[in-house]
């Protein structure tokens, strides 16, 4: 996994509360067996006509925002279904950083497996920023994991909250797997007293 | 010993490991695997020569891909990128020696039917899938959520995840539901409270007195939409109910070992005093027949309401119930029972069990759908639809003029060929009303299978109790 430590990008505003995975990712592009080429299909529904052409109004598709790193979002981001489709469109869009007041449960958990930072703020901070970031491509926001701030075009220097298991895998780009494997014994021994407790599981 | 609530007892017992930050590896009794959350988990094992650590615990079915269609066994009715993923996980299944059931298994189905049906799901289990509607199995008082790719292959390669503890809350509902008022309508109305955001950081636990007198179908819908309300999983406390439906199941347990389960299954109850972070109480004789009107779970009305103005929100929900209002084509005061729909669908893991189509079979039975209208039935299992075969069911669905499908999730989330064209109007028993959910530009209306039955017959929503 790629490694989360500063990060100085465009962000790209998106003033909607509950943007939901079917709307990130819509399931016709969950047909592969990949985790990568996804980035083209971020926001599929409303970034695309039916004929394939780009809709020009679509924020991802001004060229101001075309080359954004972080997402400025309303309340509830990534509703919905589980699919981890949704943060690796995002990622592989080149998107490592989304900020909004809340996030629904199972995306945020995916977004640390994938190298991308879900900043939770006031929604009083969010407008902030969603005002910023409404400023276009020379308004670049600073993200620094390590302080845990978000400092605006301005010089506005936000901090904000991040699980201290989750930022220190972020920021080594740790795998998961690997280090659960090292509690392997703690895992037999749960398992050894459970086939005596709960024989029937 | 300190109050403990039903999430609390189960949490504890199944703590592999706690670290200091109270970081916890949680251990995982059941995993359900399907075709479309699966592929790149089993990738990423092959990659690091890692195996299943436990796939005597891991159960595999494909659903979400699966054309319902009579034919499917033609393998030209399903698209070349469906087959590849429902081969794959014919494959992984294989290689790695899980539990499967293929798609030519009469007990294939929707993957959280086809847990609780075979006995894979039972009390104070923890259970999890790559799957949000994974909250289903709650009803029974199972830990039960949905997880991302990267967990898939964290819980194969370890059978454990990575879990902080949630925070409790009771959702309770009390006294008598009205005639006419199910499951679904209980499980929307609450959301409609919550809102899609209100369960986020909780595991919800259901109580009451119409929870109680709920069958073990209804208690899975009820659980089932835990997700939509934002809560990491729903519980409600096995009871008498829950033991009867699991008994002689397959993988239930049997002889000693069943007692041996039934006597730890009896502590799984809330304490008297235990501690809630969130309570709320409704009262089942102020639910109604509930539809959504826009393009949220929480976008949920009485059928006798009238479409609302986004100026009846605050905040960000004005935009967003205009933005819904438009997708949807309604404008406000409209009564909702003016409402014209063209397409019925009854199915998915929300309902798709022999309860639900025995309710929409009451409605429909004698009657027919409205000329002009599709009408489709897909059983939520290859078991469910010969169980409403040989009920009955299937021939009055028939002779009502619905389409009598196989088992899968088919249009509930629109990934196999069963999906609404734009601008094509729903009456829906599944979970999700999202834009494009159904069908790019498709409309969804979430409702109970009696109250889409009902749609059926008079092509527009419509109020069961008066055709009751």
């Amino acid at each position: 996994m790629n490694k989360f430590e500063t990060l100085t990008g465009i962000a790209a505003p998106m003033p909607l509360i509950n943007i939901d995975t079917d709307m990130i990712i819509p399931k016709q592009f969950l047909k592969t067996i990949k985790r990568s080429g996804l980035g083209v299909n971020l926001f599929d529904e409303m970034r695309y006509d039916d004929d394939r052409n780009e809709i020009p109004d679509f924020v991802l598709n001004k060229p101001q925002y075309r080359e954004a790193q972080i997402l400025v979002a309303g309340d509830n981001f990534g509703c919905g279904s589980s699919r981890e489709h949704a943060p690796w469109a995002i990622a592989d869009f080149g998107i490592t950083c989304v900020i909004a007041p809340s996030y629904a449960d199972i995306f945020y958990n995916n977004c640390f497996k994938n190298g991308i930072l879900p900043i939770a703020l006031p929604q009083e901070q969010v407008d902030v920023l969603m005002k910023d970031a409404e400023k276009g491509a020379n308004a670049r926001m600073i993200i620094d994991l390590d302080a845990q701030t978000v400092t605006s075009s301005d010089g506005e220097v936000f901090t904000f909250d991040v699980d201290p298991f989750k930022k220190h895998c972020l920021m080594n780009g740790l795998d998961d797997i690997g280090l659960t494997m090292e509690k392997a014994t703690s895992i037999d021994s749960f398992e050894t007293q459970a086939a005596q407790s709960r024989p029937w599981v | 010993m300190s109050p403990k609530t039903l999430y609390d007892k189960i949490w504890d017992a199944h703590v592999a490991h706690e670290a200091d930050d109270g970081t916890c590896l949680l251990y995982i009794d059941r995993h359900l695997v399907h075709e479309v959350t699966s592929p790149q988990a089993f990738e990423g094992l092959r990659m690091t020569g890692r195996t299943v650590r436990a796939p005597d615990k891991t159960i595999a079915v494909p659903d979400h891909n699966v054309p319902t269609t009579l034919d499917r066994a033609n393998a030209a009715t399903m698209t070349e990128d469906s087959r590849i993923q429902v081969e794959a996980l014919d494959k992984n299944a294989k290689d790695f020696g899980i539990h499967y059931y293929p798609v030519s298994d009469v007990r294939q189905g929707i993957v959280h039917i086809v847990g609780p049906e075979q006995g894979w799901t039972l009390p104070g289990m923890t259970v999890v899938c790559g799957d949000s509607h994974t909250a289903t199995h709650g009803a029974f008082g199972a830990l039960a959520h949905g997880i991302g790719t990267s967990e898939v292959e964290h819980v194969l390669a370890t059978q454990t995840l990575i879990q902080k503890k949630s925070k409790n809350m009771k959702v309770e509902i009390t006294g008598k539901l009205r005639p006419g008022v199910t499951a679904k309508d209980i499980t929307l109305s609450v959301i409609g409270v919550t809102g899609t955001a209100g369960g986020t950081g909780y595991v919800i636990e259901y109580c009451g007195e119409a929870i109680r007198d709920l069958s073990m179908e209804g208690r899975m819908t009820v659980c089932n939409m835990a997700i939509e309300g934002g809560a990491r999983a729903g519980l409600i406390a096995p009871d008498e109910k829950t033991y009867e439906y699991c008994m002689g199941r397959p993988h239930a347990p049997k002889g000693a070992q069943w007692e041996a389960a039934l006597q730890w299954w009896k502590t799984l109850y809330s304490d008297d005093d235990a501690h809630w972070d969130k309570v709320i109480t409704l009262k089942g004789e102020d639910i109604a027949p509930v539809v959504t009107w826009g393009t949220s779970p929480e976008d949920v009305l009485p059928i006798t309401a009238k479409v609302p103005a986004a100026s009846d929100f605050e905040g960000g929900k004005v935009g967003a119930a205009q933005r819904s209002l438009d997708y949807m084509g309604l404008t406000a005061g409209t009564p909702l029972t003016d409402v014209e729909i063209d397409t019925v669908f009854i199915g998915s893991c929300t309902n798709g069990r022999i309860e639900d189509l025995r309710a929409a079979a009451e409605v429909l039975k004698g009657k027919k759908k409205k000329d002009g209208i599709r009408a489709m039935v897909v059983p939520g299992s290859g078991l469910v639809r010969a169980q409403a075969e040989q009920e009955g069911l299937a021939q009055i669905f028939l002779d009502a003029g619905f389409e009598w499908r196989l088992a899968g999730c088919s249009m509930c989330l629109a990934m196999n060929p069963d999906q609404l064209a734009p601008g094509e109007r729903c009456a829906a028993t599944s979970n999700r009303n999202f834009e494009g959910r159904q069908g790019r530009g498709g409309r969804t209306h979430l409702m109970s299978p009696a109250m889409a039955a009902a749609a059926a017959i008079t092509g527009k929503l419509t109020d069961v109790r008066e055709l009751m």
